[in-house]
């Protein structure tokens, strides 16, 4: 038979992707254990990024609008997806989610996933790069423990060390698991909390945006 | 967590070809699990055990093979094996460019049954 399980999902996320692509928009899927601060890390790039570049945020939670909540006002458009319990965000969540968002031309589309290192990471959502966050004080053995989240990203964002201090975490460690699982993966160390290690992150999305409407001039797409 | 949701659309992936095919007891279920799925096999099994009430899997047995994690370099064309460090730098030409070329499969490889 050879039927794979997430087939369906597969194609839904194909779907999402030429979507994605006709719309010029850069697509991010943040995925993390519950409480690294993903949310805090999109409130304070789209404060950065504000009124420079259109963004988006489609918020995945299992039950509750109350990330949803602290992104609208920040000037983002936002999508709350609740779950009802499931694990994981998937691609025909979003596709939905997607059709509030199409009309507002993102450039960059954030999807914030369920707080969980397990499952989202089994389901494309047709997004065109995947970041892990992990924070301080999760300690060390995150990347290890669930190696396929960490070795799918091409962004890895370490969170909170402003806390490095307070905790046995170690740096060098962090760097040499990432670096084993993941070498080509890009790495942002940073606090969303003081600000520390935010404007290369930042830099990095802007240049992804400008990058992609270089590309688009270059092809004769039309732009908004 | 969502090995439920795997084992619903085995079954409904089974259900669905049995139906074609004219099967009435399916005995037998053969699933392709990688080392790199999230997939757990215990939870893989007990999902099953709740989910296939129905007469058509009464008895059914699901049988899970497992396959290895392998990665292939793309600049010097080896495989190797990651092994429990999960270290995705190949071990010949210190090469990064490094494709998973086995471990994440989850596919209904076959099943067994009988027709009426």
């Amino acid at each position: 038979m050879g039927s794979p399980l997430l087939g369906v999902n597969q194609l839904l996320a194909q779907r999402n992707r030429a979507a994605f692509a006709r719309s010029g928009a850069l697509v991010l899927n943040l995925m993390s254990s519950p409480g690294s601060g993903k949310t805090t890390i999109l409130e304070r790039t789209i404060e950065q990024l504000a009124g420079r570049v259109r963004l988006a945020v489609i918020e995945g939670d299992l039950y509750t609008d109350q990330d949803a909540r602290r992104i609208e006002g920040k000037g983002a458009a936002v999508v709350q997806i609740n779950t009802q319990g499931a694990c994981h965000l998937d691609a025909d969540m979003v596709w939905e989610a997607w059709q509030q968002l199409a009309e507002r031309q993102p450039q960059v589309l954030f999807i914030e996933n369920v707080g969980n290192l397990v499952c989202p990471a089994e389901f494309d959502l047709g997004e065109a790069a995947r970041v892990a966050v992990m924070s301080v004080t999760e300690g060390n053995d995150k990347p290890t423990k669930y190696p396929l989240l960490f070795r799918q990203a091409s962004v890895v964002l370490l969170n909170k060390v402003d806390l490095l201090g307070y905790t046995d975490f170690s740096l060098e460690r962090f760097r040499d698991d990432v670096g084993r699982i993941n070498p080509r993966a890009l790495v942002f160390e940073l606090s969303a909390r003081t600000g520390e290690g935010l404007a290369p992150w930042c830099q990095w999305l802007e240049e992804q945006v400008l990058a992609r409407s270089e590309e688009d001039e270059l092809h004769g797409r039309a732009g908004p | 967590m969502h090995e439920m949701g795997l084992m619903q659309a085995l079954l409904d992936t089974v259900r669905g070809s049995a139906e074609q095919h004219g099967i009435t007891r399916v005995k037998k279920i053969r699933l392709v699990v990688g080392e790199m799925t999230m997939a757990q096999p215990h939870s893989l099994q007990f999902a099953f055990g709740v989910l296939s009430q129905e007469p058509l899997f009464q008895g059914a047995v699901l049988e899970i093979e497992a396959r290895p994690l392998v990665a292939t370099c793309k600049e010097c064309g080896g495989s190797f094996s990651p092994g429990r460090d999960y270290c995705f730098i190949c071990p010949g030409c210190q090469g990064q460019g490094v494709e998973i070329t086995s471990g994440r499969e989850l596919f209904v490889d076959y099943y067994e049954g009988d027709a009426e």
